[in-house]
């Protein structure tokens, strides 16, 4: 257990712009954004498209150094684990490959590629390419290598968009059952309300106007209330003000 | 695999065709030469027999031997040259600038003034014939390679990176695997050329090698001496083809759907 695992996350940024182009000015994507998120918390950042969710993300991750601000994730020793959009695994190597690949070589948790395979059920196709396998199955081996290096903070960009309504809820009760395994700090993006309060703790609204944070709120459900349709809704109603 | 080998036709259906085909090319040379009945155009017989006769004497043997040796180099020094070039021409578009007009310069160039100028300034010697050949395949090389350097997957560079694959990791998984089948493409296509101008570069400057015989025997007009050394070493750059970059092909192409 290192410290980082207990300091809160925080994080700040004054402005992103992106440059004029073109016809178009210079504009704000994102100002005055302070969020100090608690450890083992799961956070989701929801809002329009567009409204710079994925940019804070990356932002968050690093991937994005040009904005005026600070970000601090508790210190260099933070594993930082990323779940695009698209699954991003690589076509040629198998899956099993792509999993191992996440971690160090000579790591103690190579020996648990088989135990967290089967936990997203992929037991069987540990040897199949990436591009055999339906969307739906890849975005769970990408699950699989985000949680095998067991980061203290967990990213998440839409990982469950464009899939049918079953297999998105299917990987959202897996998602939850493995944060429930391994508690986790994960910052969750994504525009579905109900996925929203379905897995998080607390709920963070950005608007696209504003390019800010608008509301911050508490979900009061329990883990077990989490899979009941009723209760979502209503909790969703009460957040979102919808009737 | 299994779903690649259904819509593929078989192996052995595949060799049926090239063989069937290849007979039927013999037998079209065959009447022909018969029709014709001229000493400048031997039979496949004449020209097998010829083939045979300088097999036993060792000449055909050494000879390919020589090619075969400038070749493999050239080609070589030409896909690592070539490939850096390409890739630092790919990721920088400053280089790429600075670059692009010698390489649409070079491209240009004729395969011959380039041998000349070797020759000219190297002198006479097997450095020269070699430079020469890998300067002509260098260009082709590296306008290959940087389409495939220009089109790195940005994506997967940040799965790598959040991922913490360092840098051989990176370069072993991520970039090499996507510059493969470019690499692929400029091999294949690299090979027939290099072996083209290799024999180019012997008619001119070299006492050995299947470019020196050609030349040899078109000063004495000895057709089926000629056709026995071309064809002797068109099988030996199908059997390169087929033995060593179609499996790797094959090998690289694996996981695609």
């Amino acid at each position: 257990m290192t410290a980082a695992l207990h300091d809160p996350l925080d994080i700040r940024v004054v402005r992103k712009i992106y440059p004029a182009s073109g016809v178009r000015e210079a504009q704000p994507v994102l100002k005055d954004i302070a969020i100090r998120i608690e450890p083992r918390s799961f956070v989701v950042l929801t809002g329009p498209s567009g409204c710079g969710k994925s940019t804070l993300l990356n932002i968050i991750a690093g991937l994005d150094s040009e904005f005026e601000g600070e970000i601090k994730l508790g210190g260099p020793e933070t594993r930082v684990g990323y779940i695009f959009q698209s699954p991003r695994l690589l076509p040629w190597r198998t899956v099993r490959e792509n999993i191992a690949l996440a971690l160090p070589d000579g790591d103690p948790k190579h020996a648990r590629i088989d135990e967290i395979l089967a936990q997203v059920g992929l037991e069987g196709f540990a040897s199949q390419y990436p591009e055999r396998l339906s969307l739906g199955m890849q975005r769970r081996a990408s699950l699989a290598r985000g949680f095998i290096t067991e980061p203290d903070v967990l990213l998440m960009d839409e990982p469950f968009v464009s899939l049918d309504d079953p297999t998105a809820e299917g990987l959202r009760e897996l998602l939850i059952a493995l944060w429930n395994r391994r508690p986790t700090t994960v910052i969750f993006v994504t525009h579905d309300r109900a996925e929203a309060v379905m897995l998080g703790t607390r709920i963070l609204r950005m608007s696209a106007a504003n390019a800010t944070i608008v509301s911050d709120d508490t979900v009061n459900l329990s883990p077990s209330e989490r899979t009941d349709k009723d209760k979502v809704r209503a909790e969703k109603n009460r957040i979102f003000h919808e009737t | 695999m299994p779903a690649r080998a259904s819509v593929d036709q078989p192996w052995q259906s595949r060799v049926a065709w090239g063989l069937g085909s290849l007979a039927l090319f013999l037998v079209f040379w065959e009447v022909m030469a018969l029709l014709i009945q001229h000493r400048h155009l031997p039979g496949p017989g004449l020209v097998f027999a010829a083939m045979m006769r300088e097999f036993a004497s060792g000449e055909l043997t050494f000879h390919i031997g020589m090619t075969l040796y400038r070749v493999v180099v050239a080609f070589i020094l030409a896909m690592l040259i070539g490939s850096a070039i390409g890739i630092a021409m790919g990721r920088s578009s400053r280089i790429d600038r600075i670059f692009d007009g010698w390489l649409i310069l070079f491209l240009n160039l004729p395969a011959l003034v380039i041998i000349f100028l070797c020759y000219v300034w190297l002198g006479f010697t097997e450095v020269a014939a070699i430079t020469a050949v890998a300067v002509n395949k260098i260009p082709n090389v590296a306008v290959t390679v940087r389409e495939g350097a220009r089109s790195l997957s940005r994506d997967l560079d940040e799965m790598a990176h959040m991922y913490r694959f360092g840098w051989w990791k990176t370069l072993r998984h991520v970039t090499l695997p996507q510059l493969a089948p470019f690499f692929l493409a400029a091999a294949r296509t690299g090979l027939s050329l290099v072996w083209k101008i290799v024999l180019v570069v012997e008619l001119f400057g070299r006492s050995n090698g299947v470019g020196f015989q050609l030349n040899t025997y078109f000063q004495l007009f000895d057709v089926a001496m000629i056709l026995a050394y071309a064809l002797a070493f068109c099988i030996v750059i199908q059997l390169i083809e087929f033995g060593i970059l179609q499996p790797l092909a094959a090998r690289v192409n694996r996981w695609r759907r």
